[in-house]
């Protein structure tokens, strides 16, 4: 496998030209991830860029970008492959008359007649291609196992044709809400990334570089907020995506500082239960 | 050492801390050594991380893992080997200070020669200006004067830790960082300003001690080598923390694991639902469908069953010697009564209450067991536990309530202050509802020894369970469902 980054840096600016802002560690694994050939496991609370992380890596690369979204009930029809019946019904009625049975059944269970689902579609594609397995914490434990074969190996099995192995080796992202445990054979073949809300100043420089024309001044307000609104005891700690939500309305409201008003007033972007937003203004005593 | 040797030890300790390293994981940290330089520490821990750390969880048991076998790699974490060079560094950090204009108070020769005073007032500057520089070197200087660390004197780090930051005076350090700001700021603070300085300000205290707590154990490690003092900072994995023994920080993330643990048994319990029995044959939907078959009733259609609603009523003892249980055991039932719609949960001491209104899903949990505490009329004589009482009682007011539907789960040592049993309640309710469990916190050695009478209660349940710690409710949320 030819390798596609030179060092951790090279991931960490590639990373920053596609507006993504990684840390060392988010870097350090997906650099290696590259080199091991391994996918990523990436877990943590909602909100704080895991999915947009596999998309990012795709556009850094070029590469497309497969997206399995999973849930419960998802099975290997949608998630790897299945017959094209009606294809095959077709075919062997065309010629009913003129092909002996064994040529028939040879000719229907070849790839043509095989639609793709994600999975095989993410390896036998020639080209680079970055798999995306969203939230796979939502299928049941049973279906976990589908994905075992692709992930360790990078092939699929498929009885009636034979083993599909990938032409080249796609980068792959599981993404986790950590809803249940996931089997240790899954997290075994992957590597593990926890995304945890960003320190501060990451925060700032996030808000400073998805949101267009903002402040410094600002940014560095916004990130300082929501710093000491997650340090409360919360049901639900505004994410890094509510962060930039909130930012974007205050530069359309004109504010250049917030002051405890104008927090109050919007604090319902950041939090999103009642309960939170009354202790939050409390908290910060701008509820006085 | 070779790195090789260097990481089998880690990964022997990490295993010995409770970290289940498989073999395949050892063989790609291996292969990750490989990709990733040692001396680029960071980057080197992220990467370890990610191939042997698979739960975020034991994130914690890691970095201290790894802070103490690999403190002493590259460069800028030597220690100096003798005072010489410890004087020249701490020389050519004093300079630095004084071209940037902050080191006022140590102009005369190193920071040996400073009074505590001065050190205070310059650890003041520091995390007044935010300064990382300044700051490290003064966790140095204050480990290396007030610790009083001696080679060999086997005390754990926290001894050195409690010695360094009592001299410093860290605990008003707050105070006075927030009034001399108050001092300098041109106006009125406002009180929304005012707090995020106050978040700032913590942040770079806590950020000082970790710094404080690195260096000691640099120090330590330096004086017994990495195994004996990774086998001193051993500490349990988070699901492996006694709910009895539990202090206020493990409580914390003990909550943050509880969320997910409660949502895989509403899961569990959902998809039961779904995939269960099918149902009695759907008449009309069969007839629909066999027109298509020319009125042969080819395939047959069933209802579609009906989902039970699981019930649950928890009840709970919270009576002083299951204190640090009960909290738990509150956690718990706040968790369990987000994600079922139907829960009533009861505390009692030798009297019996309904808490169900306290936990309702929007208040704060801190509010709601605030309640429990003090609302709650759980007292009958003396506020010693009596099941017995407790149990007649609730079937007195609440056993009627029980339907075939209704699990029950019973939580407490039954320590009994030798009182009635009155265990027929318990054999009632096994007959009346659908399940009785039993959650014990107490080691199972303990159990049906003094005025422990679990035995005799849990004879009538359907099992009873050790719980003690986080390993053991999932388990039996695993065997539950």
């Amino acid at each position: 496998m030819e390798n596609r980054f030179e060092s951790v840096e090279h991931v960490r600016d590639g990373l920053k030209k596609v507006h993504y802002l990684s840390d060392d560690g988010i870097a350090g694994v997906v650099f290696l991830a590259q080199r091991l050939g391994k996918p990523i496991l990436v877990e943590g609370p909602a909100g704080t860029g895991k999915t947009q992380l596999a998309k990012s890596v795709a556009e850094m690369l070029n590469a497309r970008l497969i997206r399995l979204q999973c849930y419960e009930g998802l099975d290997e029809s949608k998630a790897l492959y299945e017959w094209n019946y009606k294809k095959q019904l077709l075919r062997i009625q065309a010629d009913k008359n003129s092909d002996s049975w064994s040529q028939v059944q040879d000719d229907i269970f070849s790839e043509e007649f095989l639609l793709t689902r994600p999975l095989l579609e993410a390896i036998s594609s020639p080209d680079p291609v970055v798999l995306l397995i969203d939230e796979v914490d939502r299928v049941e434990i049973e279906t976990e196992a589908l994905l075992l074969e692709i992930l360790s190996e990078y092939q699929v099995s498929i009885p009636e044709l034979g083993t599909i192995t990938a032409k080249q080796i796609p980068m792959v992202f599981l993404t986790s809400n950590n809803t249940r445990e996931l089997s240790e054979a899954l997290k075994r073949r992957c590597l593990f990334l926890h995304i945890d809300y960003p320190d501060m100043e990451r925060e700032k420089e996030i808000v400073l570089t998805k949101v267009p024309d903002i402040t410094q001044n600002l940014a560095d307000q916004i990130a300082r907020i929501v710093r000491s609104i997650r340090q409360l005891d919360l049901k639900k700690a505004p994410s890094v995506s509510e962060t930039l939500d909130w930012a974007r309305t205050l530069m359309l409201m004109g504010i250049e500082n917030i002051d405890a008003q104008e927090a109050k007033d919007t604090l319902h972007i950041l939090l999103k239960y009642q309960t939170d937003i009354t202790k939050a203004a409390k908290e910060l005593s701008v509820d006085k | 050492m070779t790195v090789l040797d260097l990481m089998s030890g880690f990964i022997a300790e990490l295993r010995k801390a409770g970290l289940p390293v498989s073999l395949t994981e050892n063989l790609d940290a291996m292969e990750a050594v490989k990709e990733i330089p040692i001396e680029d520490r960071q980057a080197f821990k992220y990467a370890l991380a990610a191939t042997l750390v698979k739960s975020n969880s034991h994130w914690r048991a890691f970095e201290t893992i790894f802070e103490v076998y690999f403190s002493l790699r590259g460069p800028e974490h030597q220690i100096p080997s003798d005072m010489t060079d410890s004087d020249a560094e701490l020389w050519r950090e004093e300079q630095e200070m004084q071209q940037q204009g902050e080191g006022a108070a140590g102009s005369g020769g190193g920071m040996d020669s400073l009074t505590p005073e001065e050190i205070a007032q310059m650890l003041m500057q520091a995390l007044m200006n935010g300064d990382q520089a300044m700051m490290r070197a003064l966790a140095r200087q204050s480990v290396q004067r007030f610790a009083g660390m001696e080679p060999g004197r086997p005390v754990g780090g926290t001894y050195y830790l409690y010695r360094t930051l009592r001299n410093l005076d860290l605990d008003n350090m707050l105070d006075k960082l927030m009034e001399a700001n108050r001092e300098q700021a041109a106006e009125e603070l406002t009180k929304l300003e005012e707090r995020l300085e106050k978040d700032e300000f913590e942040s770079r205290i806590e950020q000082f001690k970790q710094e404080v707590e690195a260096e000691i154990r640099r120090r330590l490690v330096a004086d017994r080598g990495a195994e004996a003092m990774a086998k001193t900072l051993r500490k349990p994995l988070p699901e492996d923390v006694e709910f009895m023994h539990a202090n206020k920080e493990e409580m914390q993330s003990l909550k943050k694991a509880l969320q997910p643990l409660t949502r895989k048994l509403a899961a569990k319990l959902a998809r039961k639902r779904r995939h269960g029995r099918r149902g009695p044959l759907d008449f009309r939907a069969t007839v629909r469908s066999s027109l298509s078959y020319g009125g042969v009733p080819a395939d047959p259609r069933f209802k579609y069953p009906r989902p039970s609603k699981p019930e649950l009523m928890v009840v709970a003892d919270i009576s002083g010697s299951v204190a640090a249980f009960a909290r738990f055991t509150l956690m718990l039932v706040y968790a369990i009564q987000g994600q079922f719609s139907k829960v009533r949960s009861f505390v009692f001491i030798d009297g019996i209450d309904e808490v169900t209104d306290y936990f309702k899903s929007n208040v704060d949990i801190s509010d709601a067991i605030h309640r429990v505490n003090t609302e709650a009329d759980v007292v009958w004589v003396d506020g010693h536990s009596d099941y017995g009482h407790a149990f007649e009682v609730f079937w007195e007011r609440y056993g009627k309530d029980i339907n075939p539907k209704t699990t029950i789960l019973l939580l407490g040592d039954a320590r009994n202050n030798y009182h009635a049993a009155s265990s027929w309640v318990i054999k009632e309710m096994q007959k009346r509802g659908r399940h009785v469990y039993w959650l014990n916190p107490e080691p199972r050695s303990y159990w049906n020894t003094g005025d422990s009478i679990v035995g005799e209660y849990g004879s009538f349940t359907d099992g009873v369970y050790e719980c003690r710690n986080l390993r053991q409710l999932e388990a039996f949320v695993e065997k539950l469902a």
